[in-house]
């Protein structure tokens, strides 16, 4: 059952690093003002960053590790464990976190591996990297977890481009004898496959001249088959069929009530379908941060990135009790909650 | 709750501010009474799945021409 609890173990420390280049959908010209005003208004989108090309996620994510590791002072031999989570690797082969490993100074006894995970990257990076240090009694651990969408999409599809943001960031996770367990509700239907992907470029559609071919998909949308294929009618109703009822899952079986929940963090979809989930689950605004309308939706990054984004302060000084949810691409989701006390959480770092 | 076609035009009044209150009437074809396009379709769908936990889709919408007609499908799925 994939409903499960992780004991003894805490995260330390939370960074992300987001691109220093900033492009704004007002001007975004291959759609009318009037689009772009209905644009920023129902995809909650105004701001995102983008990478300059030739920077990656694995550099965003390392500098936000390499931040972490600094304030934490931990050292880099005594780190036993790293996972990579992204859909926007290095290379298609070899995998990124042994490269990152390499980089870091990590020693070669530390287990490195990668996870092929988008919308629901984090939580499930979560799952994976506090269980395994759980199974294996692992000390310290790196979870770094970012995607570079924006060189996926293609500039004349205006149901892509204007959405998506880059970001990679870092999460500390420490042994901790009496940490408060961690509650998971892992999910996923592969029936709904086509709604988010990249088709040319795998193995099942091998890359070839016509993979690089614009076609018209619909008004103001094209793109070529080696570009994010999104369609949005199928993932806005996936989000309103599975979400609230996994959350409601994870709360039966952890016992706990969402009224004591501090906040509520969802993966970064569109404001559309947040705000439905917001006002399907009954929460107050100030209880559901975004960073949507600054650094759009960052994929596998958003969860992490709100976080230092807009709760910097309340997870360095508080306790707090938060509730993670993640959805998308796969069709794969997750939710998660995880107490932060007294988080280190350094300033969003650019790049 | 009751179900009332005044109050369903209320709710389509207050999610889209280009409609003039008022304009909206059970009989009107909701395509011709703004600009109607893809985005607007899910911003229904979801402010029919928040205020009544209908779940209609953009075949409901396909298949119907007025408010009435859209209202109907939501009468018909609704539960107490």
């Amino acid at each position: 059952m994939a409903t499960f609890s992780v004991p003894g173990i805490k995260v330390s420390g939370l960074a992300a690093c987001v691109p220093r280049k900033e492009v704004s959908n007002y001007d975004y010209r291959w759609v009318t003002a009037k689009e772009r005003e209905q644009l920023v208004k129902t995809i909650g989108v105004e701001k995102r960053r983008h990478v300059e090309k030739g920077t990656t996620t694995s550099d965003m994510c390392q500098k936000a590790a390499q931040s972490l590791l600094e304030g934490l002072q931990w050292n880099t031999t005594e780190i036993e464990l790293l996972i990579f989570v992204s859909q926007t690797r290095d290379y298609l082969i070899p995998q990124t976190s042994n490269i990152l490993q390499h980089k870091l100074g990590l020693p070669t006894t530390a287990i490195a591996l990668d996870i092929s995970l988008g919308c629901s990257g984090y939580v499930y990076g979560l799952a994976v990297a506090s269980a395994m240090m759980n199974s294996f009694g692992l000390s310290k651990a790196l979870l770094l977890v970012g995607d570079i969408s924006s060189l996926n999409s293609a500039y004349r599809d205006k149901s892509t481009y204007p959405l998506f943001g880059d970001a990679g960031t870092a999460t500390a996770l420490e042994r901790l004898e009496d940490a408060p367990l961690m509650h998971f509700s892992l999910e996923g239907d592969g029936s709904g496959y086509k709604a988010i992907m990249i088709p040319d470029g795998g193995m099942r559609h091998i890359v070839s001249k016509k993979s690089f071919e614009y076609k018209k998909i619909a008004p103001g949308i094209y793109r070529t088959p080696l570009h994010i294929a999104l369609d949005g009618i199928e993932v806005f109703n996936f989000s309103l069929r599975e979400v609230v009822p996994n959350i409601k899952k994870l709360l039966a079986f952890s016992g706990q009530d969402l009224a004591t929940v501090d906040y509520i963090i969802f993966h970064q979809a569109n404001r559309l379908i947040n705000e439905t989930l917001r006002k399907m689950l009954k929460i107050p605004k100030e209880k559901i941060p975004y960073s949507l309308y600054k650094f759009g939706n960052t994929s596998s990054a958003s969860i992490p990135l709100t976080i230092v984004s807009e709760l910097r302060n309340q997870v360095q000084q508080n306790d707090l009790l938060l509730l993670l949810s993640a959805f998308g691409i796969g069709l794969s989701w997750a939710t998660a909650t995880v107490e932060f006390h007294k988080v280190f959480c350094p300033e969003l770092i650019e790049l | 709750m009751a179900l009332n076609i005044d109050d369903f035009i209320k709710k389509i009044e207050d999610e889209f501010d280009e409609l003039e209150p008022g304009k909206l009437k059970p009989e009107s074809a909701f395509r011709q009474m703004f600009d109607w396009n893809s985005i607007n379709a899910l911003v229904l769908i979801a402010m029919v799945k928040t205020e009544y936990n209908v779940t209609i889709n953009a075949d409901d919408l396909t298949k119907s021409k007025t408010v009435k007609d859209i209202f109907k499908i939501i009468e018909s799925r609704y539960h107490e």
